[in-house]
């Protein structure tokens, strides 16, 4: 194969890859797991304020 | 506040003050070196204080003792907290905390001396070279271990970025160290010629791409949303450029060898890729800003909020910087001048050191039990007296470049040198002038940063329950 005719190959197969990510992470099934996981860090402001009501239920 | 679940906060609270001790030192010696360039004398004439030497003792200090101190410390701080599990080893989470430090103290002993590599960013003799390799690891470990003991099905996006921040480190500075040892204080690269420069520069812009700006950026995955009580603005957005991101990066450093010995070829694609970047840097910038969208009242009363969101202003403008110096003709003026050390500032002390000031202003009082840090009006103090200092700092530098940059080229009718080099230095000095003032105005709000975590850490009397303060250095 001409070099040439590997590097456009390449480039195509890399573009195609970022499409890729791109469908796959705009999809709408992957909406609700993208909005919990964007929760986790506020999960805690949650946790502190009513840290005292739910510190019988969690594990140590 | 107590929370349910056992975290480690003691490796974190060594590394969070030791960002503020390290900043303060790294800060300090790179207002001396500024001084040094206006004022020669300042070196005293002593070889271990020369600018040669003290230069790379600045760099060293300010990026992986102060930079590198808060990523170990927020990174453990956010691994933790997003994944619900303490610290995989804590044992070796501590000997990352020790190991860090000494290698901090052997650069500040070795460089001084005069004992390095000369490869920038890349200093350190091959002994270091080795224990930072050994800490690396561990660290790995240490974070990778954390995040497969998660108790949570998501790996929250800041865990990314600081993932990819720890692996590409840790390739990177193994594959750019490879030296064969003379004596134990000398040693020769494998590379030549080069072959050499690129691995150097390969290392060096990833440096900057992953040290600085992946880790730097898991920070603010997880300090803004928490800061602003509110969700990254676009998770998915996140998810993309992150991809883009990590990948591009991999393939600009050539940009730092124009018209060198490196081929045309290879300086092309540098550059390209360069151009490139501006995407996906920006995607974080976008992303990291529009989280306020709609609570943009709370920057006016926040100033640790202020801290994070400026950072990004001034990311976002660094990496326009970027891609546009990278441009072969562009880089053919800059290339050299002090245009090339205003944009690593913007960089540095805009992004890094802004939005690490507020991740450390944000952990601190978590970490010491108190409400809130000992004054917030000094943290806006802080944060308006660094601000003038960046932007005095690098106005300074880009007229300083720009001027440089013109008058090297400038040739007369029959094609001699306009200008001798002496007299683009003369005409440089006042703008040394108003950065050593934009330096030191950056460095008396370290001091007060100082200061103000001192008087939040101490150990209070009439508080009776808080005994977390006194147990360690």
């Amino acid at each position: 194969m001409d070099i040439n005719t590997f590097y456009g190959l390449i480039t195509l197969v890399l573009l195609v890859l970022f499409l890729g990510i791109v469908i796959w992470a705009y999809s709408g099934k992957r909406k609700k797991s993208f909005d919990e996981a964007a929760q986790l860090p506020l999960e805690e402001n949650r946790e502190e304020s009513n840290s005292q009501r739910r510190k019988g239920n969690e594990h140590e | 506040m107590q929370s349910t679940i056992k975290y480690n906060e003691n490796v974190v609270r060594q590394f969070a003050l030791m960002t503020v001790v390290w900043g303060v030192v790294g800060m300090g010696v790179g207002v001396l070196i500024a001084a040094q360039l206006i004022w020669p004398a300042l070196n005293f004439d002593v070889p271990w204080l020369s600018y040669g030497r003290l230069r790379p003792l600045h760099t060293n200090a300010v990026i992986f003792a102060f930079g590198g101190s808060a990523l170990f410390a927020t990174s453990y701080w956010v691994v933790q907290r997003t994944c619900q599990t303490p610290l995989f080893a804590p044992k070796l989470a501590a000997f990352t905390f020790w190991g860090w430090q000494t290698v901090i103290l052997a650069a500040a002993i070795t460089l001084p001396l005069g004992i390095t590599q000369g490869k920038e960013y890349a200093e350190l003799e091959w002994p270091i070279a080795i224990l930072i390799a050994v800490v690396w690891v561990s660290y790995a470990v240490v974070f990778f271990g954390t995040i497969v003991q998660r108790k949570v099905k998501h790996i929250y996006v800041a865990n990314w970025f600081y993932g990819a921040f720890i692996i590409t480190v840790a390739v990177l500075h193994i594959v750019n160290n490879l030296a064969i040892p003379v004596s134990f204080t000398k040693s020769y690269p494998v590379y030549a010629g080069a072959v050499d420069a690129m691995v150097q520069w390969w290392y060096g812009h990833n440096a900057v791409g992953f040290f600085l700006t992946a880790g730097f950026l898991g920070m603010m995955y997880y300090f803004i949303p928490k800061q602003a009580n509110r969700p990254i603005y676009s998770y998915r957005l996140s998810i993309v450029h992150f991809w883009a991101l990590i990948s591009i990066y991999m393939w600009a450093g050539p940009h730092h060898l124009h018209y060198t010995a490196l081929p045309e070829c290879a300086q092309s694609l540098g550059m390209v890729f360069s151009l490139i970047l501006l995407a996906p840097s920006w995607g974080g910038m976008i992303n990291g800003i529009m989280t306020l969208s709609g609570a943009w009242h709370k920057l006016r009363t926040d100033p640790i909020l202020k801290f994070l969101v400026v950072s990004l202003s001034f990311y976002g403008m660094a990496t326009f910087e970027g891609p546009m110096m990278s441009i072969k003709t562009v880089n053919a003026l800059s290339h050299y001048t002090d245009w090339t050390v205003g944009h690593v500032h913007a960089g540095a002390l805009g992004w890094v050191a802004f939005i690490t000031f507020g991740a450390i202003y944000a952990l601190i009082p978590k970490l010491y039990g108190k409400e809130e840090m000992h004054s917030i009006k000094a943290i806006e103090l802080h944060f308006w007296i660094a601000t003038i200092g960046v932007v005095l700092y690098i106005a300074a530098m880009w007229i300083a470049g720009v001027m440089q940059g013109l008058m090297w080229r400038a040739v007369n009718d029959d094609g001699t040198l306009t200008y001798t080099f002496i007299e683009s230095l003369v005409a440089t000095y006042p703008y040394y002038m108003v950065r050593l003032l934009g330096g030191v105005l950056f460095f008396a709000g370290m001091l007060l940063m100082a200061w103000n975590v001192w008087m939040t850490t101490r150990p209070v009397r009439e508080t009776a329950p808080v005994k977390v303060a006194a147990q360690e250095a």
